[in-house]
């Protein structure tokens, strides 16, 4: 059974007066336990179609299902604890918040929770070992290397085990060490952890590491070879 | 609870902004405290007075005075128990820099018919015999360093020369409101050194009843309505209270400064809660794809704005509170029993959480409307 279930989608921008149609009856389904990558040329959607699974923006038409949930047609008050629960996101850069530390930034999707403080320490001391940074824990983001920045935020994505992670361009500002790193660290989620993983990338040593690679041209979704 | 390292975090951001911010607003509001406490204060000495004393003033105006032969005609009105009086002295000590009220007062009369000047029965002895002595307030002690038995000389602004009285006693208010900041002397001292003038600032005379006063007071003017110097008479509650009246437009003024002040900083922590929440848009993105809702967005700007307000207030309210409280201040005796009440803190709390409403409110409402893609476009 799919984890996303993208059908018949539309989704269309007004910028002044121009219409610009980004998908017209896009269908997709993503199993879960699944990695795949999303790539293609800039403006091509991919990371609307991103915005779209995690309930960050509507379509026009056409509906979006996440884990049995109609994603499309939840109101926004609906949305953020869903999204809480079910989606863990990671941005290209980065987007930890300079005024917390490692741990507190990691900590933030947990505040949401019922959790107690001791249970969210554990959580977070987990996810924080799970991606190498157990020593870094009380550093700022200022204080972290790029490769680093990115795996804090993945552990935030991770901490409180979502069911879908998504990822837009995780590598498009790390050198080719950190990006191995992350890319390395993605499979281990999917692999030993069983995480749902859907990547947006530019890069294709990204697209190496998933076991499915989408082609997005002018809204259209092509299986790569 | 668990939010508040996070609003602790957001207002460690710009520390200086957030200290300076919360600085105006405890400053605004210490000013508030302060001016709304010289507007109570007033009040509150236009309140002071027994319901059984009168006092008699020329018709003209308080700064003609009086026969001193009034004094028995007065006795004589039905009603009337007991009859003091004083004169405005306007004494000025070494540089005039602390300025202190002086009188010349008939001293037996005057502290029978004023029990609030309590006075240790030596103390009261010893003045009474010797008229060139004077009495002060306890207040006066501190402030020059005097003591008991010393001499000290006052220039005459209105009498002229040079009065050197001994300070034989040290008066203790009974009541706050009553001025701890005063020299009084023996008014015949007074009357001796300016010859035998014969003059009274101003009579204080005791009825048998409040119920009477209206009456007394009106068979006193019936008496000297065709003298000389004709009187006005009212109880001594409305005798202080037309002193109130004539501060009425300084306490317009008070409270308008008051409330612009307010109003200023209003302006300056909307701003900086403004800055504050532009300069965090994309966080606020990134809270909301966590999964924070618009609502807790909400709470958590509000909070911010809370606690710089309510940091402020509690540090401009309680500082006047403490600074008012522990220097005894009555601004050289214009303004005794000078307090910071209960009612002006409550104003002041009031105050503040309008101030955090009105400040955190449009960021707070930005916060929670924020579109979410849109804002992730501008930072990604």
């Amino acid at each position: 059974m799919a984890l996303v279930e993208i059908r018949d989608l539309y989704k269309a921008f007004q910028r002044d007066s121009q219409r610009i149609d980004v998908f017209t009856g896009l269908s997709l389904d993503v199993p879960e336990g699944s990695f795949t990558a999303l790539m293609g040329p800039s403006g091509s959607g991919k990371s609307t179609l991103l915005n779209l699974i995690a309930g960050l923006d509507k379509p026009t038409s056409g509906t979006v299902r996440v884990a049995g949930a109609e994603v499309s047609a939840m109101s926004p008050t609906a949305l953020a604890p869903w999204r809480s629960r079910h989606i863990g996101f990671v941005f290209q850069q980065f987007n930890l918040l300079p005024v917390l530390t490692a741990y507190q930034n990691v900590e933030l999707p947990l505040l949401l929770t019922r959790l107690s403080k001791k249970e969210r320490d554990e959580r977070v001391r987990i996810a924080l070992g799970v991606v190498g940074l157990d020593d870094r824990m009380r550093h700022y983001p200022r204080q972290l290397s790029g490769g680093q920045e990115q795996r804090t935020a993945i552990a935030r994505a991770i901490v409180a085990d979502p069911t879908l992670i998504l990822l837009d361009e995780p590598t498009g500002q790390l050198d080719a060490k950190s990006s191995q790193e992350v890319l390395v660290l993605l499979q281990r989620l999917n692999a030993e952890f069983g995480k749902t993983i859907v990547i947006v990338t530019h890069d294709a040593h990204a697209a190496d590491r998933a076991k499915t690679v989408l082609h997005l041209e002018k809204g259209v979704l092509e299986a790569a070879p | 609870m668990k939010y508040f390292p996070l609003v602790l975090a957001n207002l460690g951001r710009h520390k200086r902004r957030t200290f300076l911010t919360i600085a105006s607003v405890a400053l605004a509001l210490f000013l508030f405290a302060s001016l709304r406490t010289v507007v109570t204060t007033i009040g509150l000495a236009a309140q002071f007075g027994s319901a059984r004393r009168l006092v008699v003033t020329n018709a003209t105006g308080i700064v003609f005075p009086l026969p001193l032969s009034y004094a028995n005609r007065l006795r004589a009105v039905p009603g009337i128990e007991a009859v003091s009086w004083a004169n405005w002295f306007g004494g000025r000590y070494g540089d005039g820099k602390r300025f202190f009220a002086n009188f010349a007062v008939d001293a037996e009369s005057y502290l029978a018919m004023y029990p609030e000047i309590v006075l240790p029965p030596e103390q009261r002895a010893a003045w009474l015999q010797d008229k060139s002595s004077a009495i002060i307030g306890r207040r006066l002690l501190d402030v020059f360093g005097w003591r008991l038995g010393q001499n000290v000389t006052l220039q005459g602004t209105i009498f002229a020369g040079d009065w050197t009285f001994t300070i034989l006693g040290v008066y203790t208010p009974s009541d706050a409101v009553l001025n701890d900041d005063m020299l009084l002397f023996h008014h015949a001292l007074l009357d001796e050194r300016i010859g035998r003038a014969g003059i009274a600032g101003w009579y204080v005379v005791e009825i048998d009843h409040p119920d009477h006063a209206a009456a007394i007071a009106k068979a006193i003017d019936d008496l000297f309505r065709n003298s000389s110097a004709p009187t006005k008479t009212g109880t001594e509650q409305a005798f202080n209270a037309s002193f109130a009246t004539m501060w009425g437009n300084v306490s317009l003024l008070m409270n308008t400064i008051g409330m612009a002040v307010v109003f200023a900083i209003l302006l300056v922590t909307a701003n900086a809660m403004m800055m504050s929440a532009r300069e965090r848009t994309g966080e606020v993105a990134v809270l909301k794809t966590i999964g924070f809702t618009d609502r807790r967005l909400f709470g958590l700007v509000m909070l911010e704005a809370g606690f710089i307000t309510l940091t402020g207030a509690a540090l401009g309210l309680g500082g006047a509170k403490l600074f008012y409280k522990g220097t005894n201040f009555n601004a050289a005796g214009f303004l005794p029993g000078f307090d910071v009440t209960g009612g002006t803190l409550a104003v002041g709390a009031a105050i503040a959480l309008l101030l955090m409403i009105a400040s955190g409110l449009f960021p707070a409402l930005r916060a929670a409307r924020l579109p979410v893609v849109e804002a992730l476009r501008r930072v990604e």
